[in-house]
C-alpha cells in the first residue's frame, strides 16, 4: 500500500538496465534490448531485469503523442547515408557529428519498414504516379516499402503517413516486447545515482509516482535517458491558455539535460536552439505546404523575402552559399522584413492551391483538400482550431507565419544534447586536439554506442547531441542501436554490483522536499499561492521564461543577446537556481510540475553558459550574439562542450574538435 | 484549444479509481473530481491545468463517452470554431465547425492491422551473442532497410 501525502513509501528496486522514458527513442531501445535480452537467456541462461518508466502512459507519450503527418528521415534505396550526414551538418551550420548521422542514416529503414509492418499506414505512388493513402494502397496492391513500393516524397527525405496512431502503433510493439510486468507508468524519475565506488559510473535513478505517495529508487547496471527536449523556458508568444500550445510537447522539461549533467556526463552543442517558423499562434507545420503543395511565403507585401533577401547569405560563408540554405539563415532573411516593418509574413496557400487546381480533376482537388486538413489534424489539431476560428479556409485565405520562441532539443532541426559514443568503423577520430578535462574519454568513442561520458548511462533520441534530423524513425533507430550496446555493457560487467552514493533517506528527502516545503508553512498566510517562505512551479516558470526571454535571446529581443545582457542572466539564473529549492508542491501533480521546472532551470543554464562561451553567432535567425555578430569558422568551426559539478553547482565549457567524416565541398556545388 | 469535459455526458468512467482520461493525458491534467469538491460534479473528470493543455486530443480520442471536447484557446482564438475527432479501429473521423458556419468533414486511416495484434518478434532472427559487438540492429539482414552506403564517400576510413 502507498504511503501519505505527509509520509510516502519508499520503494526499491534491482535491475540490471532501466529505460527512462517512453518516447520513440526508449520505444526502440525496448525493442532491441528485449530481443537481445532473449538472446543472452538463451546462451548463458540469465535473464536481464529491465524495466521501462514512463512519467506518462506510453500509447501516447513523447513528441509523437499527438501524431504525426509525416516520418521526416526515410532514406530510401536511392540515396546515400553519406548524403543525410551532408544535409544535416548544413542544416546545422557546420558542426556535427558525421559519425551519429551516419550511423542513424544507415539504420533508420528498418525501423519505418517495422513501423509500416505494424500497421502504420504509409501513403504510396503507384506506377502511374498517382498517391494514395496508406490504407488505400493496401487496397490498391502497391507493395509495402520493404518489398519495393515507393513512398510520397514531401521532401527529400520525408515520406507521407497517415500517422495520427503512429505513436499508438510503435508502443504497442515495445509494450509486447517488454511485457506489462517491465513497464511502469506514471512515475517521474527525477535524478540520476552515481556509483559509490566509481563516481564515472550510473548506479540508478529515483523518482515518484504522480498517482500515489511513492517514491522509487531504482539500482541499474545501464541506464537509458531519453526524456525528451526542453520546452518553455523561454517566454511563449502566447502567455495565457495559450501557453500549452508549444510547438514541440509541452511536456518536455529538459530533464534529459538537467539529469545528465547532474551526474556528470558531458553536454555538448547546449548553445544550439531552434526556432521554426510555422503557422501563427497554432505552430502547424509548413513543411507539406512549401514541400508538397509548392506554396510561397512572402512579406505582408507579396515580396518574397527568400528573394529580396538573399543577398544576406553572403555574410555567413560557406553556408550561405549552400544549395540548400540552413534553416537559421532562412529565418534570418524573415527576420529582416518583420524587424523593418513588412510584417505580417504570409504564406500564400490560396494561390498554391489554386496551381494545383489547374491540373487536377474535381475528385483530385477532393483529396488535396483531405490531405491539406489531415496534415493538422494528424499532428497539430490546434492550428485546425486556429482556422475554424478564424474562417481560415486555406484555398480562400492565407494564413500567417511567425517564428516561434525558442526550443532545445536534439532530435529534430536542432543539435544539442549530450555527448555520445559513436560507432568505430566509419574514420571517427580517436584523438584529441584541444585540451578537455582529464577524466574525460578522448575521440568520438569509447567503447558503447550512445554510451555518455558516465559509464553505463546512455542516450538516444533528443538526448545524443551535436547530430539532428533523426526526428521520429531516426530516434527509434538510434534508442536500438542503444539498446544493442546496453545488453553488451550488461554482459561485459557482469560481476558489477551498483552502488548508490547517496542513501535512500537522503534521495527521499529531496524529492520530497517540495511538499515538505508546503507543508510546513502553508497556514503561514491566508492565500495560499502568496506566501514569503515558498514559491510555486508556475511562478517560478515564469520567472525563468522572462529571464530567458529578455536576456537569453527570446522573442522579446528579437533573438538578439549580448556579453553584458548573458552576464545578467548568469547572476538572475543562480538566484532562481536557489529559490528553487523553496518551491512548494501542493500535490503531486504540483510536484511533477516543480520537478520539471527545476530540469528546466538546469537547461536554461547550459544553454546561457555555451552561448557565452562560444564567442560567435553560430546560428543567425535562431541567436545573434550582437556583440560578435559574425560566424568565426577560423576559431569556433568546434563542438562546444560541458559539465557540470553537482556540488559547486558551476558549468565548465571547453572545445572539442569538429572533424568531417564525409565530403562537405559537395553542399556548395551549384 | 483545452479540453473541457460535458458535464452531462462524464459519468466518471464508471466508478473506477483513474478515468481514460486520466490514464491517456501526457502531461497529467485531466482530474476525477471524486467529491465535486473542486468542481462542483462529484465524479466526474475535469482538466486542472488548461493553460498546460498541448490540444493533442488524446483524451479526446479516448473518451469512451465522447465527453469531451475543445474550447480553443481564449486568449489567442475567436469563439464559436470547434474540431470534433471519433476515432475508430481503423480510422479516424473528424468534424470541422468554422466561425461562420461552414461544416467540413474528413476521414482518415489511421492503422492497417487490428489493433493488438502486433507480434514484435514474429518472424525476425534470434541474434547470436557473438554478433553483439557489430554495428547494426538484429533485424538489419530481415527488414530491407539497412542502407549500406558507398564506402568511398567515407573519407577517413583507413
Amino acid at each position: 500500500m502507498a504511503g501519505t501525502f505527509e509520509k510516502p513509501e519508499v520503494v526499491q528496486e534491482e535491475l540490471d538496465i532501466l529505460l527512462i522514458g517512453g518516447g520513440m527513442a526508449c520505444c526502440g531501445t525496448a525493442y532491441e534490448v528485449m530481443r537481445w535480452a532473449e538472446a543472452v537467456k538463451a546462451e548463458t541462461g540469465k535473464d536481464l531485469k529491465i524495466k521501462m518508466v514512463d512519467k506518462a502512459a506510453v500509447d501516447r507519450s513523447g513528441a509523437v503523442a499527438q501524431g504525426l503527418s509525416a516520418i521526416n528521415t526515410y532514406i530510401g534505396d536511392k540515396q546515400d547515408p553519406a548524403d543525410y550526414t551532408r544535409m544535416i551538418s548544413n542544416d546545422l551550420m557546420g558542426i556535427t557529428r558525421d559519425d551519429l548521422a551516419y550511423d542513424v542514416g544507415r539504420n533508420v529503414d528498418d525501423s519505418v519498414h517495422l513501423f509500416e509492418e505494424w500497421g502504420l499506414p504509409i501513403w504510396k505512388v503507384d506506377a502511374a504516379g498517382v498517391r494514395h493513402d496508406g490504407a488505400d494502397a493496401i487496397k490498391e496492391g502497391i507493395p509495402s516499402l520493404k518489398d519495393g513500393g515507393q513512398p510520397v516524397r514531401s521532401g527529400k527525405w520525408q515520406i507521407m503517413i497517415n500517422g495520427e496512431s503512429y505513436k499508438w502503433i510503435v508502443a504497442e510493439a515495445a509494450k509486447k516486447a517488454l511485457g506489462l510486468d517491465r513497464i511502469q507508468e506514471r512515475v517521474f524519475i527525477v535524478h540520476l545515482i552515481n556509483d559509490k565506488n566509481d563516481p564515472s559510473r550510473i548506479a540508478g535513478a529515483a523518482g515518484f509516482s504522480v498517482r500515489d505517495n511513492t517514491i522509487y529508487i531504482y539500482k541499474a547496471k545501464a541506464v537509458m535517458l531519453a526524456a525528451g527536449g526542453c520546452v518553455n523556458l523561454f517566454r511563449p508568444r502566447s502567455v495565457g491558455e495559450g501557453q500549452g500550445r508549444a510547438w514541440y510537447p509541452v511536456w518536455n522539461a529538459g530533464s534529459t539535460y538537467a539529469m545528465a549533467a547532474e551526474a556528470g556526463a558531458e553536454l555538448t552543442m547546449m548553445e544550439n536552439r531552434f526556432v521554426p517558423a510555422r503557422f501563427k499562434d497554432g505552430y502547424g507545420p509548413v513543411g507539406a505546404w512549401f514541400l508538397l503543395f509548392k506554396a510561397r511565403a512572402a512579406n505582408g507585401y507579396g515580396e518574397d523575402y527568400m528573394t529580396k533577401n538573399k543577398e544576406l547569405l553572403n555574410d555567413y560563408p560557406p553556408y550561405g552559399k549552400a544549395n540548400v540554405p540552413a534553416a537559421c539563415l532562412r529565418n534570418h532573411l524573415m527576420l529582416k522584413e518583420m524587424k523593418e516593418g513588412r510584417g505580417p509574413i504570409m504564406m500564400d496557400t490560396v494561390s498554391a492551391l489554386a496551381k494545383l487546381r489547374e491540373t487536377l480533376t474535381p475528385k483530385e482537388v477532393k483529396h488535396l483538400e483531405a490531405e491539406a486538413w489531415e496534415d493538422f489534424l494528424d499532428m497539430s489539431v490546434g492550428q485546425c482550431g486556429m482556422w475554424v476560428g478564424e474562417n481560415i479556409e486555406p484555398e480562400k485565405k492565407n494564413s500567417e507565419l511567425m517564428p516561434t520562441e525558442p526550443y532545445l532539443l536534439g532530435s529534430h532541426s536542432g543539435c544539442c544534447g549530450i555527448w555520445a559514443s559513436g560507432p568505430t568503423d566509419l574514420g571517427a577520430p580517436t584523438t584529441e586536439e584541444y585540451e578537455v578535462p582529464a577524466h574525460l574519454p578522448k575521440g568520438w568513442s569509447w567503447g558503447y554506442r550512445s554510451m555518455t561520458t558516465v559509464n553505463g548511462l546512455f542516450t538516444a533520441g533528443d538526448g545524443v547531441g551535436a547530430s539532428g534530423h533523426k526526428f521520429s524513425s531516426g530516434s527509434h533507430a538510434e534508442g536500438r542501436l542503444a539498446g544493442k550496446a546496453m545488453v553488451k555493457y550488461c554482459l561485459d560487467n557482469a560481476d558489477f554490483k551498483p552502488e548508490l552514493d547517496e542513501t535512500a533517506e537522503d534521495i527521499a528527502n529531496a524529492i520530497w522536499k517540495p511538499v515538505r516545503t508546503f507543508l510546513e508553512f502553508k497556514d503561514y498566510s491566508t492565500a495560499i499561492d502568496v506566501n514569503p517562505n515558498y514559491i510555486t512551479p508556475k511562478m517560478l516558470q515564469f520567472r525563468l521564461q522572462k529571464i530567458m526571454d529578455e536576456y537569453v535571446a527570446g522573442v522579446a529581443t528579437y533573438y538578439n543577446t549580448n556579453d553584458k545582457l548573458l552576464a545578467m542572466a548568469e547572476e538572475k539564473l543562480e538566484m532562481l537556481k536557489e529559490d528553487a529549492q523553496k518551491m512548494r508542491a501542493k500535490d503531486l501533480h504540483e510536484l511533477l510540475r516543480a520537478w520539471e521546472n527545476y530540469h528546466r532551470i538546469l537547461t536554461a543554464e547550459a544553454h546561457m553558459q555555451h552561448i557565452m562561451f562560444r564567442q560567435e553567432s553560430r546560428y543567425p535567425g535562431f541567436y545573434y550574439r550582437t556583440d560578435k555578430n559574425f560566424i568565426d569558422e577560423e576559431n569556433w568551426h568546434c563542438f562546444v562542450n560541458s559539465i557540470y559539478d553537482k556540488k559547486t553547482h558551476k558549468w565548465t565549457c571547453f572545445k572539442r574538435k569538429h572533424v568531417d567524416l564525409v565530403d562537405k565541398t559537395k553542399l556548395f556545388a551549384h | 484549444m483545452p479540453t473541457f469535459v460535458r458535464t452531462e455526458k462524464c459519468d466518471g468512467c464508471k466508478g473506477q479509481d483513474k478515468t481514460a482520461c486520466m490514464y491517456i493525458c501526457p502531461h497529467d491534467l485531466m482530474k476525477l473530481d471524486k467529491d465535486g469538491s473542486e468542481t462542483g460534479h462529484a465524479m466526474k473528470a475535469f482538466n486542472q491545468e488548461p493553460e498546460q493543455c498541448w490540444e493533442c486530443y488524446s483524451c479526446v480520442k479516448i473518451c469512451p463517452q465522447g465527453a469531451i471536447e475543445c474550447r480553443h484557446y481564449a486568449d489567442v482564438v475567436p469563439l464559436g470554431g470547434s474540431v470534433q475527432p471519433m476515432r475508430g479501429s481503423d480510422s479516424i473521423m473528424w468534424t470541422i465547425k468554422f466561425r461562420n458556419g461552414v461544416v467540413k468533414r474528413f476521414k482518415f486511416p489511421i492503422r492497417t492491422t487490428a489493433e493488438g495484434s502486433i507480434d514484435p518478434f514474429g518472424g525476425k532472427p534470434m541474434p547470436k551473442l557473438a554478433d553483439i559487438g557489430t554495428t547494426g540492429t538484429f533485424t538489419l539482414d530481415t527488414m530491407g532497410g539497412y542502407r549500406s552506403g558507398k564506402p568511398e564517400e567515407l573519407i577517413r576510413r583507413k
